[in-house]
């Protein structure tokens, strides 16, 4: 299990290849990316910057972690999230699970990203063409969360 | 005695007020993250704005989010915050 929150990129293929080859009962890997848009809410988006809460941030992400092995039978989990600059198609998120059969690996890897939407503390500041703007909190993701 | 708190503010609201963390003696009376709000709003017109209730604004105390009610203690770092956007 483990939680990263950094500036640098990641590389979804290396961190496949070392959860993958972690145990030999794993027969599923489910990963989510989420990547930066290049539109939002009708604007052109040209960079954003993710501001989060040290010490915080790390916490929340270890405890969805720690409800998702609670709900789920999963060998292992990794929740990687960037922070600083980003520009549109660079990666943002990396939600990384592994189970024995893939029922558990594919709800797990859904249910970790809901609770991250609602209840991790980073913040997106949008630069589009009419100027920055802090983006606004969606009621459907909270819909999502609610769900579980 | 005094009450030493911590309290950092985050995106939105560390712009509007122009400030991210200060150390506080709770006040008389403000024991709650209800009244703590209640207690900033008084402190002029930006405060006010975000504090008056009107705005949806999370709290957490040592890094766990806590609603209105929860109870703040002497030496609790105490945050303020929008709703959260990553993912």
């Amino acid at each position: 299990m483990s939680v990263k929150v950094q500036t640098t990129d990641f590389d979804v293929g290396a961190e496949v290849a070392v959860m993958r080859l972690s145990s030999a009962n794993i027969g599923a890997l489910v990963s989510f990316v989420g990547q930066v848009r290049d539109f939002n809410d009708g604007d052109n988006v040209t960079s954003m910057f993710l501001e989060h809460y040290p010490g915080m941030t790390e916490k929340a992400l270890s405890e969805i972690i720690a409800q998702a092995k609670a709900g789920w039978s999963i060998a292992d989990a990794t929740i990687i999230h960037r922070v600083g600059e980003l520009k549109p198609q660079d990666q943002i998120v990396l939600v990384l699970v592994a189970s024995v059969h893939r029922q558990d690996a594919f709800a797990a890897c859904e249910f970790m990203m809901d609770q991250l939407k609602t209840n991790a503390p980073f913040w997106k500041k949008e630069q589009t063409q009419n100027g920055l703007r802090w983006v606004e909190a969606k009621a459907s993701d909270e819909a999502a969360r609610q769900r579980w | 005695m005094t009450n030493l708190i911590k309290v950092l503010y985050f995106a939105r609201l560390k712009e509007s007020l122009n400030y991210s963390t200060e150390d506080m003696d709770l006040p008389a009376g403000v024991k709650t993250i209800a009244q703590l709000k209640d207690h900033l709003a008084k402190r002029g017109e930006a405060w006010a704005t975000l504090f008056n209730g009107q705005q949806s604004i999370r709290a957490a105390i040592n890094h766990a989010l806590v609603g209105n009610d929860a109870i703040i203690k002497s030496g609790d770092e105490v945050a303020f915050f929008p709703p959260v956007t990553g993912g």
